[in-house]
């Protein structure tokens, strides 16, 4: 884990002062709220329908015991004693009032944490894999390089008032866990030549109108990764639109130009920040690489795991995946229970995963984008007594990448922007389909759903998408199908006229009896989508 | 007339003209750049100048910013001045991109533009100002 240094906590300090003295003048009514807006939406703050919702930082979803502790403390002192880990790897409270936020923010600097560029038009949380240091597919351990890009965007002074807000993922894997083509610059670290390097995909998106980032660049050297990346910004800081706020993403200036075209420009703009000296130097590198150095592995553990309960084994075949060390696992605790709002956590929850973290996993914690809390390092031998702390505290659903496994937005129940619920759709789905066995027999259906047309809950990329919209002041919701988020990015596409809230649990239910009836030898749904197409599946809806 | 300014020489008043004007007539030293005016136009005749007046309509609109640092990049030493809806709590990153004039539209308070400069004494990132980033004083 990183660790901050003096500087790190200084400038995160001056934040907590600068931010409350902020709130200050704008209770003192000094600001109007249309100029406080920008200041609190750069940290975080956001006007909900019912109350101001905070969204603190996780960068690239990592935490330690005592940060998840922190979030229970939160939650429980200034929340209503819960939290919502959202699709960013962040958390999020929704009933935070104005004049706490600056104590707020004073406890998450004590455990180096803050809500700084959560929100607003400006470089975001930077995200990551969430099996990163445990997978063996990974060729190194992807937080430096978004640690190193954590530091060069926070307060970067000419990018914080870009067209619109800008994420940035980065992987270290060919299987992608982080929908990493689907953010304004995709990294995947690659190696060439024995040497580590950057692959830039510049231009995904979701929103209203969704995008695959097209390869910018294949390699991009760690001398000049900052530079590459602060020219990416420099072209979009100027050219992207600002005429029109849905038009005003990357994505949409770089379909304009063209790839090339864009690319052409950055590689311009790089000869010259090149000579700028904003390169640190690789120690910079090494230095934030040695906080993410393998814990201290015990050798020579069992790689047997007793699988005499039954109810245990179904967890351990769902929940469980491998880790690159022998004798350790990767567990993952999905807060996806049926019944349940996904990704929300109780105080008393996020207290129990921070204990099992700190005993079992080397004091640490991920968060996923499928809004799920992953302990990347956890001895075999521990499994079971991981399960059975995890069922005590109503966390140990069997459900991972299954069914009833669905990202989802908040929705008309908390947002603003929202045209439709979200919660009571992905719950009513997960009723339908609450028995484990029938979703471990429909295997990896990733279902996502979406309040409204920005996407916030990652339709487009569902197998199975859910788009909620209004139609003449009721909610309607329309059906996806084909998308996905993994290293075979693709986009979903709507089958039709919509459905009401019944009746989209009915459509889902349709398409998912017609795949059993379709599928061949271990396809999973997308498979079969993609080798029969669209047409069966719209035609068993629609009838 | 810029209401703050942190440059040692003198003022002068000069009318900044357009762009569009600026490049077709030898004599003015001072031009006024628009969001949308590409300021590398301006690089063949830094001699020249001694005041870019770079505007801002918006606050949110950003590409002033840009334009400042390309400036600054290209060794322009003259007067930087931001116009327009220009905030208080904008200034100071105005300051790292290379503004050293402020012309807002709204009256700045001097006690929070003073608290806001002084604020954080460490950057973590190079830019158009003398700030030295974090980077650099941990390996030297």
């Amino acid at each position: 884990m990183y660790k901050y240094d003096q500087y790190d906590q200084a400038i995160v300090d001056a934040r907590v002062a600068e931010f409350s003295d902020q709130v200050r003048r704008r209770l003192a009514g000094d600001i109007t709220e249309d100029q406080f807006k920008p200041l609190r939406l750069m940290n975080g703050l956001y006007l909900q329908l019912h109350a101001y919702m905070l969204r603190v930082a996780i960068p690239y979803g990592t935490l330690d015991s005592r940060q998840m502790r922190m979030l229970a403390h939160i939650a429980r002192t200034y929340d209503r004693d819960y939290g919502h880990f959202t699709t960013r790897q962040n958390i999020q409270y929704n009933w935070i009032k104005l004049e706490d936020a600056p104590a707020i923010l004073e406890d998450l600097a004590k455990v180096e944490m803050h809500a700084i560029q959560t929100s607003g038009n400006c470089i975001r949380n930077i995200s990551s894999d969430q099996y990163a240091g445990a997978a063996a597919d990974e060729i190194t351990d992807p937080r430096p390089w978004a640690e190193l890009l954590r530091q060069w965007s926070t307060f970067h002074p000419e990018f914080s008032y870009l067209p619109r807000k800008f994420k940035i993922a980065v992987i270290a894997a060919d299987e992608d866990r982080a929908a990493m083509r689907l953010h304004d610059i995709g990294i995947q670290i690659v190696t060439r030549d024995g040497q580590l390097g950057a692959a830039f995909y510049v231009g995904g998106g979701m929103g209203r109108t969704p995008m695959v980032a097209p390869l910018i660049k294949d390699f991009v050297p760690i001398a000049d990764y900052l530079s590459y990346a602060e020219a990416c910004l420099r072209v979009y800081n100027r050219y992207g639109r600002r005429d029109n706020i849905y038009k005003a993403r990357i994505k949409i200036l770089i379909h304009e130009l063209g790839a090339e075209e864009y690319a052409r420009q950055v590689e311009a703009e790089f000869a010259h920040v090149k000579s700028l000296g904003i390169d640190p130097p690789a120690a910079e590198l090494d230095r934030i690489a040695a906080f993410f150095a393998p814990p201290a592995f015990e050798t020579g553990l069992p790689d047997s795991v007793d699988r005499t309960d039954p109810d245990f084994a179904v967890w351990l075949d769902q929940n469980v995946k491998a880790h690159k060390q022998p004798g350790y696992a990767i567990v993952n605790i999905s807060l996806k229970p049926v019944g349940g709002i996904p990704g929300d956590a109780s105080s008393a929850q996020i207290d129990v995963m921070a204990d099992l973290a700190e005993r079992y996993s080397f004091d640490e914690l991920r968060v996923t984008h499928a809004q799920n809390i992953v302990l990347p390092h956890v001895a075999k031998r521990d499994l079971y007594a991981v399960w059975q702390a995890l069922t005590d505290a109503d966390l140990a659903a069997a459900n991972l990448d299954l069914i009833s496994d669905i990202i989802a937005c908040p929705g008309l129940d908390y947002c603003s922007l929202a045209n439709a619920r979200s919660i009571p759709v992905a719950q009513k789905i997960a009723q339908r389909f609450a028995d484990v066995e029938r979703q471990r027999t429909l295997g990896e259906l990733k279902l996502k759903i979406s309040g409204c047309i920005n996407a916030c809950g990652h339709h487009h990329a569902g197998h199975i998408g859910i788009l909620g919209v209004d139609r003449k002041g009721t909610e309607n919701y329309q059906l996806l199908l084909g998308g996905s988020g993994a290293e075979d990015t693709s986009l979903g596409k709507i089958t039709g006229p919509g459905f009401d809230e019944d009746g989209i649990v009915d459509a889902v239910e349709r398409v998912t009896d017609k795949y059993l009836e379709l599928r061949e030898g271990g396809e999973r749904f997308l498979d079969t989508y993609r080798r029969v197409g669209f047409d069966p599946f719209k035609e068993a809806i629609y009838g | 007339m810029a209401e703050l300014r942190f440059r040692d020489d003198e003022a002068l008043e000069q009318p900044a003209v357009t762009l569009d004007s600026f490049l077709t007539q030898s004599n003015a030293t001072a031009v006024r750049l628009e969001p949308d005016e590409d300021a590398r136009q301006l690089i063949p005749h830094l001699d020249r100048l001694t005041l870019v007046e770079i505007a801002f309509p918006k606050f949110r609109d950003g590409r002033g910013y840009s334009s400042a640092r390309i400036l600054r990049e290209a060794g322009y030493t003259g007067e930087l001045r931001a116009q327009g809806d220009v905030l208080v709590d904008q200034i100071a990153y105005m300051r790292r991109c290379g503004f050293d004039s402020f012309a807002p539209d709204a009256p700045l308070d001097d006690a929070v533009v003073a608290a806001s400069l002084a604020r954080y004494d460490h950057a973590y990132q190079a830019a158009a100002d003398a700030a030295v980033p974090v980077w650099k004083l941990r390996h030297g």
